[in-house]
């Protein structure tokens, strides 16, 4: 992105910016901080749009992980963690159309459903609570390799269902 | 196909930042030494990505949109230059638009770029007269039918490329128009590379040496698009083909091909 294509990320925004307000609100709760991680995260995009590597993903889900990832940062009121640039994200289903993501969605939601509850559960309060392991065990009361086993098995789960479906 | 499996539980907490304490210390102090666990990190980030999508909800009120297009167009018209110089300083070579938006359906992106060029020259052009105007609109298709030209033109040359070893099978189709030299090459599971590398096309002439023709990388899938490089007029192509390169490219292919083709 050209510096001054302003209309460009007019037209990114349009795109994007349901994906970004909905990671943002599921993570908080609050349409208010959703909004503020919405800025953020485009602003930060217009002023370094070198971030993004269109070799190794595709912009949509970048967004999701880098909305995810500032907004856990709010919830937990710490310093953004990780530089934008040193996400790299291999994804591969494009969230370019509503209609891509309203179908991949439907079809997370499926896999989650499905999912042994244990292992949702671990999943989400990883995902969504920006909770470390160790919190999640403490809270479940499970061991601490039993919460680690499950989340990688959900994010195969996940993986699998999406594989050679492009 | 992943990395060390005594890693694999931890990548996975690590792609959702969900691991702390010493198991991250020693999984980062890993990752920095390890390729095939960084890879395998990308692609647990981008499983983790799809949890993101399982939230569907309310569409952000239309004041966010104005308020973040004000804030662009302030930042953009108190130092255009800055944000020039910023996006070099990081160290970043500046992307173009075909990097920003990545591998889709061929047509798709051409159209979308092409809108966006429209739209982009369009405001560039500030106020114009009626002739002007109509002068530009001829000229903006003009570009829209040059872009789409080596796809739909009867004449344009379509040329596969197999490869020259076994599968799995890499692709490529190259779509030449000679006479406005305009090329569009796309092509699937190719091999990833090591870091530093690039695969770069070439145009093999009747006569003379290859002519660089874009230099590219597959995306995760093993997909990639060249569009439109610069190339010498109207040079006739009798075949093309792929080699190996560093990153930057280069102006003569290092040998093996590892892709050739010819006109069909």
């Amino acid at each position: 992105m050209k510096s001054g294509d302003q209309s460009a990320m007019a037209e990114l925004y349009d795109r994007y910016s349901s994906v970004v307000y909905a990671v943002a609100l599921r993570v908080l709760g609050d349409t208010g901080a959703a909004e503020d991680v919405l800025q953020e995260v485009f602003l930060q995009l217009w002023r370094n749009p070198g971030a993004f590597d269109a070799a190794r993903g595709t912009l949509g889900s970048w967004l999701a992980v880098i909305t995810r990832n500032r907004a856990i940062d709010s919830l937990r009121r710490r310093r953004p963690e990780t530089d934008i640039e040193d996400v790299i994200v291999s994804v591969a289903p494009d969230l370019a159309s509503e209609a891509d993501r309203s179908r991949a969605a439907e079809k997370v939601r499926g896999v989650l459903g499905t999912m042994p509850q244990a292992q949702r559960i671990a999943l989400e309060m990883a995902y969504f609570e920006g909770m470390s392991h160790s919190e999640i065990a403490g809270k479940t009361g499970e061991p601490l390799g039993t919460i680690k086993t499950r989340i990688r098995a959900g994010l195969m789960a996940l993986r699998k269902a999406f594989q050679g479906s492009n | 196909m992943s990395g060390h499996e005594q890693f694999a539980d931890d990548l996975a907490l690590y792609a959702l930042d969900a691991l702390a304490g010493e198991d991250r210390v020693s999984l980062e102090k890993h990752l920095a030494t390890c390729a095939a666990c960084r890879f395998e990190l990308e692609q647990l980030r981008g499983d983790g990505a799809l949890l993101a999508l399982s939230t569907l909800g309310p569409k952000p009120p239309q004041r966010a949109r104005k308020r973040l297009l004000d804030a662009v167009a302030k930042e953009a018209a108190s130092s255009p230059t800055a944000n020039a110089q910023n996006a070099t300083a990081t160290g970043h070579p500046r992307r173009s638009w075909w990097g920003v938006l990545g591998w889709a359906a061929t047509a798709a992106v051409i159209v979308f770029a092409a809108s966006l060029w429209k739209e982009n020259a369009a405001l560039k052009q500030g106020l114009a007269s009626a002739s002007a105007q109509a002068a530009q609109s001829t000229r903006e298709l003009e570009d829209l039918r040059r872009i789409a030209a080596p796809i739909i033109e009867p004449e344009a040359q379509r040329i596969t490329l197999v490869a020259v070893k076994t599968p799995p099978q890499p692709q490529g189709k190259a779509f030449y128009l000679r006479n406005r030299s305009s090329l569009l090459f796309v092509a699937n599971n190719l091999p990833p590379l090591p870091p530093q590398k690039a695969y770069e096309l070439w145009l093999i002439p009747v006569q003379g040496a290859p002519i660089p023709a874009g230099v590219f990388k597959p995306d995760a899938r093993g997909s990639a698009t060249v569009v439109n490089p610069p190339l010498p007029a109207r040079m006739e192509a009798k075949a093309f083909a792929i080699t190996v390169e560093n990153e930057a490219g280069a102006t003569t292919p290092t040998m093996p091909i590892v892709m050739m083709g010819t006109g069909e």
